[in-house]
């Protein structure tokens, strides 16, 4: 025959974010990797807002930088403006957001892709997935299937050894606006309509899911007077540990605010039955975290006005992004009531909003290492998984490309918990949880954030990307020093007494605090909501000598007395926290072997058994967390592992 | 799994002759040898063999010996003499180091040896707790324990039909409530740091503090119910009533075995409300004997009229006692005017003698009084020989798990475990309380409004992960 015959290590379907850190991540771990795209110029691509991070998902994406991953330094390299949120709230909700230049942020990262050794972009329909069935070696029984290869809409075949399935809202995708529907994926790009039925004859069981996105305008038909400017930081925080923070202080552009009113609300309520989903024509499940504005409007009908952010989608762009208003209305009904907000009186869409609807999976079908449980090989993460957001898609394009390497190499997957990222989070609901919509990132999901900051990812987790091979010797070494920094300085600040003296109760007084009645430590002192770090330097005599002995330098970074200051600011919450998790290790260590037989556990109740054996759990604190599975279950369980 | 130290009421709370108390975990002995004391004051449990018993009395403790500085010695603060066995892991029931005290029985007694046990170090055995440590650490088979489940879950059925339609209403509806209120206020942070830009918590620490306070208040007014030594223990609280002479105290004494009311046959002997707990077929209720209630001029009397009027109308089922050896008069109808909206059990006494009342002349007298009444349970008996009496108690147990009797009780705390989860809800929204005073940002607040939701849902079982099983597993524990 005449077809195209290749092998590879790895294959990656798709090339969005989950696709993009997935190949890279195979690649650089040193495997010929090849990664699937129908459109080459879409790698990368934001179809839906215009930034990266935000509320405990900026957490996500210091975490995957941390382990080595590419889209916390791609941002860096793009954003146009960067804010932290939450900042007057504790450190554990700060959280990072950027806007994004779209265009820019699918340039740079194409170009990575293509500058980065063993790894090869292909424009092609990934069509079919081969696989074989793998017999037990001495026995004749059957154990499971095995990935040999994929084959695409024109018949090439790539032998491999891993499949990394990040097919987005591709899948049999079809894009609704009011009456009008089209099949495509997002932004008119092609769907990918034959996959669905080969990983169907594979076992895999399907779902639909269906999100949207608002309408973008054209900048010169909005007017801002009427809006409030949102400005970005005067600091810039990079995302990426990597980058130096000097080099992105830069000029940024603003965002604005306005408000929708009651005329517009009473535009969508008389056309509610033109849109897709109150008529029924949307069967998807949709996010009930980024509501369309009719759903904003039908559910909290006692809301006189809703937010709506005009966000720039680039610097060589007019096109404006409406965020709050997604929806999938018909075209008319969204001009009329766009143009009932302050500032949108006279816009003009470039492009209307729409709503799309997808094939994915029920992750419960997945390991945590985001393998498929009964297919050696196949690995799958983003929105295929059942998630949203293209932060949540990295991280498990970044953990799947990693586990697939850490299979061809034979060695342990890399699972992270929920107790040391938030990475751990996401992937465990998602594969031990029942989710009935698209699964983004919240920080309410996250048991223990006290410890899970975004201003300590690189302590949680860079040892782990350096062991997998994603980091750097002098990263790695880098860290080892900052964290030698803090606990020498924590050392020092809890040994230092200050007494009771006329300098220090002056001091003291001039800051609003309560004088001291006996001497205390500066780690003591430091405890006191109206102190800081930098104020108490006053009464810090050794700080400059000790620094300079440490590092050489008058003072320590700012990374390095951040650390120091919420270590002991908030000790009590924090040694409280670790001790919850403690409590959730135990269990967490108690592991259960892949195959186990439910059915030979006598005393297993019914509902427990069906529970275990459709998510086959690995430890016994994840079966603990499935939804029927009961703490006496959970004793059988010890019991029979015993 | 956990290494820590539990400790458990191990027989039926009622008035048996004999309670025990167990404490289990690696602290058991040091536990029980901080509140024990023999008659010299000198051997300690600790250099005992296993398998022993020991004689002796178990004395209050507080942090420091609570003797210590008062002139007074260890004698002053005895709560009660007991025999203490100790028996080392691993021949124990748990395969743990295990003490049980043995005490008087009686409420009151077996409940603060347990309080003594907890404030000396154990913590509150969870429902069920000794059988899964016996289970985990491998004492019991799976077949067995398959068994016990069997067990636990009839007792399940009893609990369903009994205990849960009594909390239904009260106790974890207020619990409900409150928990309700407190996810509310955690979801609204946790939104708003989800969202800081479409949802500002500006100003929303001066409104949480006042919830806050309003939440404690209410908490605390549920604590203290737990310390109100009148009403004590889980059960009904049944009500005798009568005119004077009709044989209430006979009866109480009949079924608390114990002459506890003075029964004389002078109208009027029973001048106050006599409480009684009693164990009928295995199951607790309370028995409030009142005075004769009449029109009466001594002022004393008035007292004890006023109060069974009192307790008549608090109670869940009224006894109400005919002596038919006479005829019925006025006072057995301000009797039964008093009670015509509640549930009664009629006695019918003296049927030994001549029945000078009928079962038809009752009921068409209480048609009269009670015309909104269905028919009431009648039932002859005589204190004096002594018949009836079983066929009284067999009503009573059908009409408990027919769920005819309910609780009507104010909420009323009664169980150490619920106490203790309002304990640890309580403290946990001081924690609250205190962060907003020291100005602590929000997002910390909800770490302790969380611990505050889960103490109050272990009450009513919906601890987020908690089991019901372990609920259920609950009244496992005190009988084994």
């Amino acid at each position: 025959m005449n077809e195209i015959r290749q092998k590879v290590d790895v294959c990656v379907v798709g090339a969005g974010h989950a696709g993009c850190e997935a190949a890279l991540a195979c690649a650089r771990l040193g495997l010929n990797t090849i990664i699937f795209t129908v459109n080459v110029d879409s790698i990368a691509l934001m179809p839906c807002n215009p930034n990266i991070g935000g509320s405990s998902k900026g957490h996500l994406v210091r975490e995957l930088d941390a382990l080595g991953g590419e889209m916390g330094k791609n941002i860096d390299k793009t954003f146009i403006q960067s804010k932290m949120l939450n900042i007057s709230k504790g450190p554990a909700v700060h959280s990072l957001r950027a806007q994004a230049d779209k265009a820019e942020y699918s340039k740079e990262m194409r170009k990575v892709l293509e500058q980065q050794e063993n790894l090869m972009i292909k424009q092609a329909e990934v069509c079919e997935i081969l696989w074989q069935n793998v017999y037990k070696k001495d026995e004749e029984s059957f154990k499971g299937k095995r990935i040999t290869g994929v084959k695409t809409f024109t018949g090439a075949v790539y032998d491999c050894r891993a499949v990394i399935l990040c097919t987005g809202t591709y899948l049999r995708a079809r894009c609704l606006c009011g009456e009008s529907i089209t099949y495509t994926g997002p932004n008119g790009l092609q769907a990918a309509n034959h996959l669905t039925d080969s990983l169907k004859s594979m076992g895999i069981a399907m779902r639909r899911f269906k999100t949207g996105t608002p309408a973008r305008m054209d900048k010169r038909s909005i007017d801002f007077s009427k809006m409030e400017e949102q400005l970005g930081d005067k600091k810039i925080i990079p995302f990426s540990f990597s980058t130096d923070p000097e080099k992105v202080q830069k000029d940024q552009v603003s965002c604005y605010l306005t408000y929708t009113n009651e005329k517009t609300h009473e535009i969508i309520r008389s056309n509610l039955n033109r849109s897709p989903i109150y008529a029924g024509i949307i069967q998807g499940t949709g996010p009930r975290y980024c509501p369309s504005i009719e759903d904003k409007v039908v559910k909290f009908a006692e809301k006189e006005r809703h937010q709506v952010f005009i966000e720039p989608e680039g610097l060589s762009t007019n096109e404006m992004y409406v965020g709050g208003m997604s929806s999938s209305l018909p075209e008319d009904v969204q001009l009329a009531m766009y143009r009932t907000v302050p500032g949108l009186e006279h816009c003009e869409m470039v492009r209307n909003a729409y709503a799309i609807e997808y094939d994915c999976i029920d992750a419960k079908q997945l390991h945590p290492s985001l393998e498929f449980k009964d297919i050696k090989g196949l690995f799958s993460g983003g929105q295929f998984n059942g998630s949203s957001g293209y932060e949540e898609a990295a991280c498990q394009g970044l953990i799947a490309g990693i586990n697939a390497a850490m299979e061809i190499f034979g060695k342990e997957p890399l699972i992270l918990d929920r107790s040391e990222s938030y990475i751990g989070v996401l992937i465990d609901d998602l594969v031990t949880k029942d989710n009935r919509e698209p699964y983004r990132m919240m920080t309410s999901r996250a048991e223990y954030r006290l410890l899970l900051r975004q201003d300590n990812a690189d302590l949680r987790l860079r040892e782990k990307g350096y062991k997998v091979g994603l980091v750097k010797e002098a990263e790695y070494d880098k860290l080892l020093q900052k964290k030698y920094f803090i606990e020498e300085e924590i050392k020092r600040l809890k040994k230092t007494m200050v007494g009771a003296n006329r300098e220090v109760q002056d001091f003291l007084n001039s800051l609003g605090s309560s004088p001291l009645k006996t001497a205390v430590s500066l780690a003591e002192l430091l405890c006191r909501p109206e102190l800081t770090y930098e104020t108490i330097e006053v009464l810090d005599k050794e700080r400059r000598e000790f620094s300079q002995r440490l590092c050489g330098r008058n003072s320590l970074s700012k990374e390095v007395t951040e650390q120091v200051e919420i270590e002991i600011k908030y000790e009590g919450y924090i040694v409280r926290q670790k001790r919850q998790v403690e409590q959730y290790k135990r269990m967490e260590k108690k592991k259960i072997p892949e195959n186990l037989d439910y059915d030979q556990i006598p005393s297993l109740r019914m509902e427990a058994r069906q529970k275990l054996k459709e998510f086959r759990p690995l430890s016994v604190g994840q079966a603990s967390r499935i939804s029927g599975v009961s703490p006496a279950d959970i004793s059988v369980l010890l019991v029979y592992l015993r | 799994m956990k290494a820590d130290t539990i400790a458990a009421i191990a027989t039926a709370l009622s008035d048996s002759g004999i309670g025990i108390i167990r404490i289990s975990g690696a602290d058991a002995v040091q536990i029980g040898d901080r509140i024990f004391f023999t008659k010299s004051g000198k051997k300690r449990l600790n250099d005992s063999e296993s398998h022993k018993i020991h004689y002796g009395y178990i004395v209050e403790f507080s942090n420091e010996n609570p003797w210590e500085g008062t002139g007074k010695s260890w004698k002053d603060f005895i709560v009660d003499e007991v025999m203490v066995s100790v028996m080392r892991a691993p021949h124990t029931y748990t395969k743990e180091d295990t003490v049980e005290i043995n005490c008087h029985g009686g409420v009151f007694v077996v409940q603060r040896i347990l309080e003594t046990v907890i404030k000396a170090g154990a913590r509150l055995a969870e429902p069920g707790e000794f059988t899964k440590r016996a289970f985990l650490n491998g004492r019991i088979d799976l077949s067995r324990a398959e068994a016990v489940m069997d067990l636990i879950h009839a007792q399940n059925e009893y609990a369903l039909s009994a205990s849960l339609s009594q909390l239904k209403g009260n106790l974890s509806h207020e619990v409900k409530e409150l928990r309700s209120e407190i996810i509310y206020e955690i979801a609204f942070i946790e939104s708003a740091l989800d969202d800081p830009e479409h949802i500002s918590l500006e100003g929303y620490s001066e409104s949480l503090f006042r919830k806050t306070e309003s939440l404690l208040q209410r908490i605390n007014t549920l604590i203290s119910t737990a310390d109100d030594g009148k009403r004590i223990k889980e059960g009904l609280r049944m009500v005798i009533v009568g005119k004077p002479n009709a044989g209430k105290s006979s009866l109480m004494n009949l079924l608390s075995g114990e002459e506890k009311a003075i029964v004389t046959n002078i109208a009027g002997t029973t001048r106050d409300v006599l409480e009684e707990y009693v164990n009928i077929q295995g199951f607790g209720f309370h028995i409030i004997d009142t005075a004769g209630i009449r029109s009466t001029d001594d002022a004393v009397e008035k007292i004890g009229v006023d109060k069974a009027k009192r307790y008549a109308s608090e109670a869940d089922l009224i006894l109400y006692m005919v002596d038919v050896s006479v005829e019925l008069d006025e006072n057995d109808r301000n009797i039964l005017s008093m009670i015509k909206d509640k549930k009664v059990l009629v006695l019918l006494n003296k049927s030994d003698l001549k029945n000078v009342v009928t079962e038809e002349k009752m009921m068409s007298v209480m048609k009269e009084i009670m015309p909104d009444f269905e028919p009431p349970v009648m039932i002859k008996i005589s204190t004096l020989e002594n018949t009836g009496i079983d066929l009284f108690m067999d009503t009573i147990k059908n009409m408990f798990f027919q769920g005819y009797l309910k609780s009507n009780r104010q909420i009323v705390i009664t169980n150490l475990r619920h106490k203790e989860a309002l304990l640890e809800a309580f403290d946990s929204l001081k924690m609250v309380k205190k962060s907003i005073e020291v100005g602590m940002p929000e997002d910390f607040y909800s770490i302790d409004l969380m611990n505050a939701y889960s103490a109050l849902g272990k009450i009513t079982g919906e601890e987020v992960g908690e089991d019901l099983v372990n609920e259920i597993f609950s009244k496992f524990c005190m009988g084994k």
